[in-house]
């Protein structure tokens, strides 16, 4: 047992190291589930991707709605199918990369000849996407909040965009808190820049001010440097457009360091991932976010999915939005197969060119609006409280895509394919 | 203007203290026995995972932290006797290895405890400096950091176990010959490094969290560190942490978090240019 001395070598070692982790991202794509073999059943069912990251910094989103489509399609099944046929899921674990989903989106199109594709997490994954869908001629159901500004015949958003959810939260903050001046932190990639601008324009349209706005890559943890400088800004309000496990950190941080009690913070995508589940009391406690679903609301349909998705899932936790959204899409693109009388894809999209698709869900009424393909739906503001879930302040019924309405109509431009952007400075 | 002092330290030592405890363990292990660790952020994540575990099992946090580094030390030991034994001098041979190692700890961890974040909270509250506020476990975090450093330093310089560690690693053929049982200086010293990434990803845990992929956060800020601080594994690693330390932690404060990442490695590249035997090169008689 010898031992080359330490002297010799270093520089050699440091390129045996660089190589390796260089190698470790590569060797980690190849290592990945292949999926399932697409064996063709009797009875010709209907075959849907799910593209989701069950594994990966980006999970925290996606296990919850990873069930939440299995489970609408259990029941679909469970109540005679679509058409007639039953439906088949197949699913890939995207791993919070966005190369994963392009490869799944791929095979899922080309071998298990997909009707539809449910899936994508973050703007960037679906970006990936969906010239993809639109190179093979298909339809993803992205169910998933967003920035807004997709203008795409083959492209649904199920979720909340800006015009729904940051018009309802930042004038409560600002009218009800009294809380103007305001520091945004946003995630560093395509949705956080987009949802800074538009938190900025709302802010500033209701009479608010913002001192600063800043961005996180996605594997930042350390918050201190960004918590002195705001302290030093002495904002009313912080807005968090953070994503992801490794800035669920920034939430402990401004518990232990600025507190809520000094400060209110706010946020576009806190309890989408179930981030108060994994805080304390103390750290959840006060933030105040708008959603579309959350299981503390008092409705009957509210509580019965919510009974049966812990059921069905066999967890006893927290289900939150991004589980009842998996839920909901796969519902509206069952709406939207049952009223076309097909499930390929061109025949589903004219019907949700007839903007008649809709489903009376748990959060309340859905409905896909023609000319945009995204979903009115009901707000509420709420806030979280110190059992891990939320409580609801104030409720919005039926509210529109506006931004998206204002630069997207499908019915005049069916080739459109571009995401529009805010347009502010 | 005392604050602002004071604030721009707490910045500093804290980066400072975040890039210690992140490379001690690899500078131990890489940067002592020479084994290139591709595992190092995965021992983090466990020393993280456990701490969790216990704390939310009901074990005090401060109990929670050395129990989860003892239990990480542990699991290097089983990694040490099955696989990195066989494995000393072989340079490429043990990266391959540890990045096995790395690959199954991940997969072992998402089975069993499931891929979702993790973490447990700490209740020390914060203490004023006029407007600033600060965040008293970050403090500790600060102390822990340096005193981890300096009781290593000292054990390494000072007591008989360290002296025999740093014979062996010196010369194995030679330390044997004077009767010293290299094989059990080599299992024990690598689960010692193994511990120490443990305690860190313990310490960490109630700020940053824990998931089975956050030791990818770290492994390549903990190697940049070590092989900048060069033959000198502790002084070495001591004089780069405090180096990237200050620059993070300054730059981050007065631009943004990623100015502060980027001018990081920016330093790092130049140094290794221009000192690509590492900052303690030339450095004799100490460790």
């Amino acid at each position: 047992m010898s031992f080359t001395h330490g002297q010799e070598g270093r520089g050699g070692m440091l390129r045996c190291v660089l190589t390796a982790l260089a190698a470790m991202g590569l060797a980690a794509a190849s290592l990945t589930d292949a999926g399932q073999d697409a064996a063709a059943q009797e009875g010709h069912p209907i075959v849907i991707a799910n593209i989701l990251d069950r594994s990966g910094g980006l999970n925290i989103y996606s296990l919850k709605q990873i069930q939440g489509v299995a489970m609408a399609v259990d029941e679909i099944n469970k109540s005679g199918g679509l058409l007639g046929r039953p439906v088949e899921i197949r699913f890939y674990d995207s791993q919070s990369d966005n190369t994963l989903n392009a490869q799944y989106a791929t095979n899922a199109l080309l071998r298990d000849k997909a009707d539809a594709i449910h899936g994508g997490i973050t703007s960037s994954s679906r970006e990936v996407m969906r010239p993809i869908v639109q190179r093979f001629g298909s339809l993803l159901f992205y169910n998933a909040l967003y920035e807004g500004g997709v203008c795409d015949r083959r492209h649904v958003s199920t979720g909340m965009v800006p015009a729904q959810q940051l018009e309802a939260l930042i004038p409560y903050v600002i009218n009800e808190k009294g809380a103007r001046k305001s520091y945004i932190l946003a995630a560093d990639y395509n949705y956080g820049h987009i949802t800074a601008k538009w938190m900025k324009n709302i802010v500033e349209a209701n009479g608010g001010e913002v001192v600063n706005i800043e961005f996180f890559p996605l594997d930042v943890t350390n918050f201190a440097p960004v918590l002195a400088r705001i302290q030093e800004a002495a904002p009313d309000v912080v807005y968090s457009a953070l994503v992801g496990g490794a800035h669920m950190g920034f939430y402990r941080q401004f518990e232990s360091t600025v507190g809520k009690d000094n400060m209110l913070l706010a946020s576009s995508t806190y309890g989408v991932g179930r981030e108060q589940t994994e805080l304390s009391p103390e750290e959840g406690r006060g933030i105040i976010i708008a959603t579309s679903f959350v299981d503390g609301l008092d409705t009957p349909a509210a509580k019965s999915f919510v009974e049966n998705f812990k059921a069905f899932s066999g967890e006893d936790d927290y289900v939150g939005e991004y589980g009842e959204y998996g839920y909901r899409g796969v519902m509206l693109w069952a709406d939207a197969v049952r009223k076309a009388g097909d499930a390929s894809p061109d025949a589903v999209i004219m019907a949700l060119k007839s903007g008649e698709i809709s489903f009376d869900g748990p959060g309340g009424l859905y409905s896909i609006d023609g000319k945009t393909n995204h979903t009115t739906m009901d707000i509420h503001i709420a806030v979280g409280n110190d059992k891990g879930s939320f409580d609801l302040l104030q409720s919005f019924s039926q509210q529109p895509p506006l931004d998206t309405q204002l630069v997207c109509d499908l019915h005049a431009n069916p080739d459109d394919t571009t995401q529009y952007e805010p347009e502010v400075q | 203007m005392f604050e602002v002092v004071a604030i721009y330290a707490y910045q500093i030592l804290f980066s400072i203290s975040i890039f210690i405890l992140i490379s001690l363990g690899l500078a131990v292990i890489f940067g002592m026995m020479k084994v290139i660790n591709l595992a190092h952020g995965e021992f983090i994540m466990l020393g993280a995972l456990f701490c969790a575990q216990l704390a939310g099992a009901g074990v005090p946090l401060f109990l929670s932290i050395p129990l989860a580094g003892l239990i990480v030390g542990l699991v290097g030991i089983v990694g040490e006797r099955l696989v990195i034994r066989y494995l000393y001098g072989r340079v490429l041979d043990t990266l391959l290895a540890t990045w096995g190692m790395s690959l199954l700890i991940v997969g072992a961890v998402t089975t069993f405890f499931g891929p979702q974040t993790a973490s447990t909270p700490q209740d020390l509250g914060n203490i004023s400096l006029g407007t600033f506020s600060i965040s008293v476990y970050s403090l500790l975090m600060i102390l822990l950091a340096f005193a981890l450093l300096a009781a290593l330093y000292l054990v390494w310089r000072m007591t008989r176990a360290g002296l025999i560690v740093r014979t062996t690693m010196q010369n194995a053929a030679m330390a044997q010959a004077l009767g010293i049982d290299t094989d059990r200086v080599f299992m024990l010293t690598f689960g010692f490094g193994a511990a120490l990434a443990g305690l860190t990803g313990a310490i960490l845990v109630p700020l940053f969290g824990a998931s089975p992929t956050m030791g990818a956060f770290y492994i390549a800020k903990a190697f940049v560190t070590v092989i900048a601080g060069g033959p000198l594994p502790l002084t070495g690693t001591l004089a780069a942490s405090s180096l990237f330390g200050m620059i993070d932690g300054a730059v981050a404060y007065l631009t943004t978090s990623v100015l502060g990442e980027i001018s990081v490695l920016f330093v790092a590249i130049l140094l290794l240019r221009f000192l690509p035997k590492g900052v303690t090169r030339g450095l004799k008689g100490r460790v």
